[in-house]
């Protein structure tokens, strides 16, 4: 009953949303406020109902009603509470409803945090949200129905693959979506300021706080899925540059070119059109993220089970909103240009070279995944696109990118002194030619070698020139610092916590890559492995069951200089339902650097265990964090404020509502 | 809009340059999603070997089960090399079709056990029939990697020229030998 | 359907499966060697994945392969070519440079310099020089936007 009731409320949500997305449009055009009005009650309805939905089918797994499909594919009575509840966005249908839970979610917030926007753009924005959610409820209903039944029940049901229940994995999606989602409300701005025919600072003001918290989210979620992929698959990779990953990689490279576009539109009235166009972009990435995964087209392990009609429907909706969206910037960006011309050297152009790097990686690695798909459509052979394609495109790309992000921030608006900005670098060029040189000392001039020295380099440069911009800031060795860091705008501090994260995930990567050690081996109780200054001997493997498996565990002891550190448990896990195997890691962690132990299978008479040493690894989720850190840091900034932005009541008030005809 | 256009009118046209891309882009993913919805297989990689030489078979037997496999069971006549497994879930389904190929007598099938135990190999053909003339045992997949073998059962029709005609990755079907394998032996057979 | 099933479960649980002991050279300047390669060879079962992490037997065959062949005395260079021989580009996670991938290969480069070349434009343009005013037509136009959707 109460998963017919979600059902109801879903086809309900779609109503509210067919009116969500028509009325406050038609009210904008004609200036009719009562239509205009009708936006914001709508995303609130809209919102209630979609939650009302999602929580049916929460309450469905929670309660294991195998009378559901989706319940009895993904779900099973033994599974631990906190799986029951992730099994529901473990699966295709379950984590579309998902999706537009977010999206309700973010639509009841515009309405309820931007009151002080113009009532016109609002109603668009509003309008534009709606519209989406037409789509995406269109879909879920006609192709991929969460709460269709199965007549007579199954007692019990298939379970969610091991693999996938575990905590990361959990939250994983969720924080991924959120930011998919997120950059839909930057699209609906764009959309509403496309039709308006207006870009200003202001504009840019208000879709900074979305664009931001979008962005956070997506780091996280994607953070998130590396470290998951880190701890569980066994192979101490936490990267592969598959195409599932890549997808949510995308719309965080387009997100991060369009905050700093935005900052341009904000501080210099230029760039218009071209945010514009970024904030359409990031939003379509995210689609195409959502999507290429379930469209069938994609091959990767990660991807959901294909399903050709879908297929065609998901192109329809891409294309409907992409190419819709795309129409409409053709037509009226034009009009959008204006502002100021760049100096080559001020902090707009270095923004401008940001922009371009950025949009290149975007581009990139944008080809590189869908390439694959082109060959198969021409039929001209079939190509895999991998891992090495990918360093080998992507890594010169970044490095004058982060040379360019030290010296960036201490070039100052409109006209800059480059040589200037260099002088004040000096400290930071030295600390990088000693980096460079005493990684080539230790590690010989090979290739290897000469890839190290430059990641360790840029990632000194980047964080030492980070720091020395903000402490030339807030000169902080002088008197009366401590008043100027509390009022150096939070956005400032944002940036510089951002960039220095991104130094340290710079270092992460250079180290975990190559110091990394393994040793594979068949193990006998009582034999010992020497690694990274670690003595590891295999005590042997018992059996113990757990909730829903039973497990091999095999005790490993640590030593270090004959010192007894850590005792380590790696286990083989045989799951009940559905059955499969899996691996379940342990680490040690010294410092930043971790010492991962694996356990295989039997061999002849012994075990085999795979032991990794990764310097410096948890510099890349630590990196990762600082990241997000600076984004919720500069989300405070005063001047940012959701909603906080109040324009002068004059200007809000005489504001004429520039429009063009249908 | 004015068509008048003196001097520095902003360009329209790099605006469309993104419409454009996308809309490249969507025809080529509406290409290939159509090629899917008519059963392309978006995983399936296409044999580079069709028409050159079948690779070398060199081949213990399977005990009891004939002589050893070697290229020259492929010299001067049409035949039928197939690879299959006891483990192979798929092979079972596939296999009362090969026995009515064998049955039909239109052409020899060589069977090629892979990845599997003599043992297991010689229970599993005990258990379902013997649709081949011979069967080879190839445990550490040489010879399934020398034909670009992916996953089993899969199939491929040799000339008797000893050339590889015909691929058939997954089951043989009776459409497919009736619709498929059936005419392309009449004809290599001319 | 129940092959590919089981197939999948196969896929996903053999990740941890990877690389075996036995497996490995004893000479570990071969044994870097092969990981080389292995690193460069998709595993034709599981998309995405090289053949030294993939958990897929067919992956773990084409390992044992590779090392035959490296104590066999070839090149990487002749293995790489001897499996794509088998199992065509596909097995090559760094596609090569060919006419179906110099766009893979150019694009980024193109894309880069198409975009270089805008932005030199419009970084050359000094500060001094103002934006051209807009001419009657324009602002005609303009003015038209403008009016169009607010009348009342």
């Amino acid at each position: 009953m109460i998963t017919e009731l979600g059902h109801f409320a879903l086809a309900l949500a779609l109503a509210v949303a067919l009116v969500q997305s028509v009325l406050p449009m038609i009210g904008a055009a004609r200036g009719n406020g009562a239509l205009m009005d009708v936006a914001r009650p709508a995303a609130f309805a809209q919102f209630v109902l979609v939650i009302a939905a999602f929580g049916a089918l929460v309450h469905a797994f929670v309660t294991s009603d195998f009378s559901v499909v989706g319940v009895y594919n993904n779900s099973h009575t033994l599974k631990p509470l906190l799986y029951k509840i992730s099994g529901v966005w473990g699966n295709h249908e379950g984590s579309l409803l998902l999706w537009i839970t977010i999206l309700a979610v973010f639509g009841a917030a515009v309405a309820a945090l931007g009151r002080n926007l113009p009532p016109t753009l609002r109603a668009r924005t509003l309008a534009v949200q709606g519209m989406i959610s037409v789509g995406f409820i269109a879909f879920i209903l006609f192709t991929s129905n969460p709460f269709l039944r199965i007549d007579p029940a199954p007692a019990e049901g298939l379970g969610l693959n091991p693999i996938l229940q575990d905590p990361g994995l959990a939250f994983h999606p969720p924080m991924l979506y959120m930011g998919y989602v997120g950059f839909s409300i930057v699209f609906a701005f764009a959309v509403a300021a496309l039709i308006e025919g207006r870009v200003d600072a202001t504009w840019a003001r208000w879709v900074r706080p979305w664009t931001l918290a979008a962005w956070i989210f997506l780091t996280l979620g994607i953070g998130l899925g590396s470290w998951w992929s880190y701890y569980t698959l066994g192979w101490g990779g936490w990267w592969a540059w598959d195409p599932v990953e890549n997808v949510s990689f995308l719309p965080w490279l387009a997100g991060t070119a369009l905050l700093h576009s935005a900052i341009v539109v904000e501080k210099r009235e230029a760039l218009k059109s071209w945010t514009v166009l970024l904030a359409l972009v990031a939003f379509s990435m995210s689609l195409l993220g959502t999507f290429l995964v379930r469209s069938g087209l994609l091959t990767s392990p990660h991807a959901f089970a294909a399903d050709p009609t879908r297929g065609i429907f998901v192109l329809a909706l891409l294309g409907i909103t992409i190419g819709g969206s795309l129409v409409l910037y053709a037509i009226r960006a034009p009009y959008l240009e204006g502002g100021g011309a760049f100096a080559p050297i001020s902090r707009e152009g270095g923004l401008l070279i940001n922009n371009l790097l950025l949009t290149t990686c975007v581009a990139t690695v944008l080809l590189g995944t869908v390439y694959p798909i082109i060959t198969d459509a021409l039929d001209v052979g079939k190509i895999t696109v991998g891992r090495p394609y990918f360093d080998a495109v992507f890594v010169p790309l970044m490095v004058p990118l982060v040379a360019l992000m030290g010296v960036g921030p201490l070039l100052s608006w409109k006209r800059a002194d480059v040589t200037g900005a260099l002088a004040r670098l000096k400290i930071a060029a030295a600390i990088v030619a000693v980096v460079a040189v005493s990684t080539l000392a230790v590690s010989g001039t090979s290739l290897v070698a000469l890839g190290t020295a430059l990641g360790f380099s840029m990632a000194a440069w980047l964080g030492i020139s980070t720091i020395l911009e903000w402490a030339e800031r807030t000169r902080i060795i002088r008197a009366g610092a401590f008043q100027r860091v509390i009022h150096l705008p939070r956005a400032a501090h944002g940036m510089t916590v951002a960039h220095f994260g991104m130094a340290v995930l710079i270092a992460g990567i250079t180290a975990s890559t190559a110091g990394r050690q393994e040793h594979i081996q068949t193990m006998t109780p009582g034999q010992s492995v020497e690694m990274a200054g670690y003595t590891l001997t295999f005590k042997g493997v018992a059996t113990v069951p757990g909730p829903n498996y039973t497990a091999n565990r095999a005790t490993i002891e640590l030593t270090r200089d004959g010192r007894l550190i850590d005792t380590l448990q790696p286990e083989r896990r045989v799951f009940r339902q559905p059955p499969q195997e899996t691996t379940f890691i342990r680490i040690h962690t010294r410092w930043f650097s971790e010492l991962y132990t694996v356990l295989g299978d039997p061999d002849d008479n012994g075990y085999v265990t795979r032991f990794f040493y990764e310097p410096l690894v948890t510099l890349i989720w630590y990196g990762t964090l600082l990241m997000a850190l600076g984004g919720l840091i500069s989300l405070t900034d005063r001047r940012y404020r959701v909603g906080a932005p109040r324009r002068a009541v004059s200007v809000a008030a005489g504001m004429p509502a520039p429009e063009a005809a249908e | 809009m004015a068509e008048a256009t003196p001097k520095r009118r902003p360009a329209r046209w790099p605006y469309l340059l993104p419409l454009v891309f996308i809309a490249v882009l969507g025809v080529v993913f509406g290409k290939r999603l159509a090629d899917v919805e008519k059963g392309a297989d978006p995983k399936a990689i296409p044999t580079v070997l069709l028409n050159t030489p079948a690779p070398m078979l060199d081949l213990p037997a399977l005990p009891n089960f004939g002589d050893d496999v070697t290229s020259a069971d492929l010299k001067g006549r049409v035949t039928l090399v197939n690879f299959f497994g006891s483990w192979c879930v798929a092979c079972v389904a596939e296999h009362p079709v090969l026995m009515e190929i064998a049955r039909s007598g239109e052409i020899p099938i060589i069977g090629v056990d892979w990845r599997d135990t003599p043992e297991q190999g010689a229970a599993w053909i005990r258990r379902y029939g013997n649709p081949y003339t011979k069967i080879g045992q190839d445990p550490k997949s040489r010879t399934a990697i020398d034909f670009g073998v992916v996953a089993a059962p899969e199939s491929f029709l040799i000339d008797a020229s000893g050339v590889i005609r015909y691929k058939q990755a997954g089951i043989i079907t009776r459409e497919d030998w009736r619709d498929k394998i059936r005419p392309l032996i009449a004809q290599l057979k001319q | 359907m129940k092959w590919t099933a089981l197939l999948f479960a196969l896929l996903v649980a053999g990740a941890a499966h990877a690389i075996e002991p036995k497996e490995m050279l004893t000479d570990p300047a071969l044994e870097a060697r092969a990981r080389d390669i292995g690193r460069e060879l998709a595993c034709v079962v599981c998309q995405g994945e090289n053949i030294d992490e993939s958990g897929a037997e067919i992956a773990a065959d084409m390992r044992t392969l590779v090392r035959q062949r490296i104590v066999a005395g070839e090149s990487n260079t002749q293995i790489m070519a001897y499996m794509v021989s088998r199992y065509g580009d596909y097995v090559r996670l760094n596609p090569r440079f060919m006419p179906r991938t110099y766009l893979l290969w150019f694009g980024p480069l193109m894309i880069l310099l198409v975009g270089g070349f805008v932005v030199a434009r419009r970084l050359r343009r000094e500060p001094a020089e103002a934006v051209p005013p807009l001419t009657p037509e324009e602002q005609a136009a303009l003015a038209n936007i403008h009016r169009e959707g607010n009348a009342p």
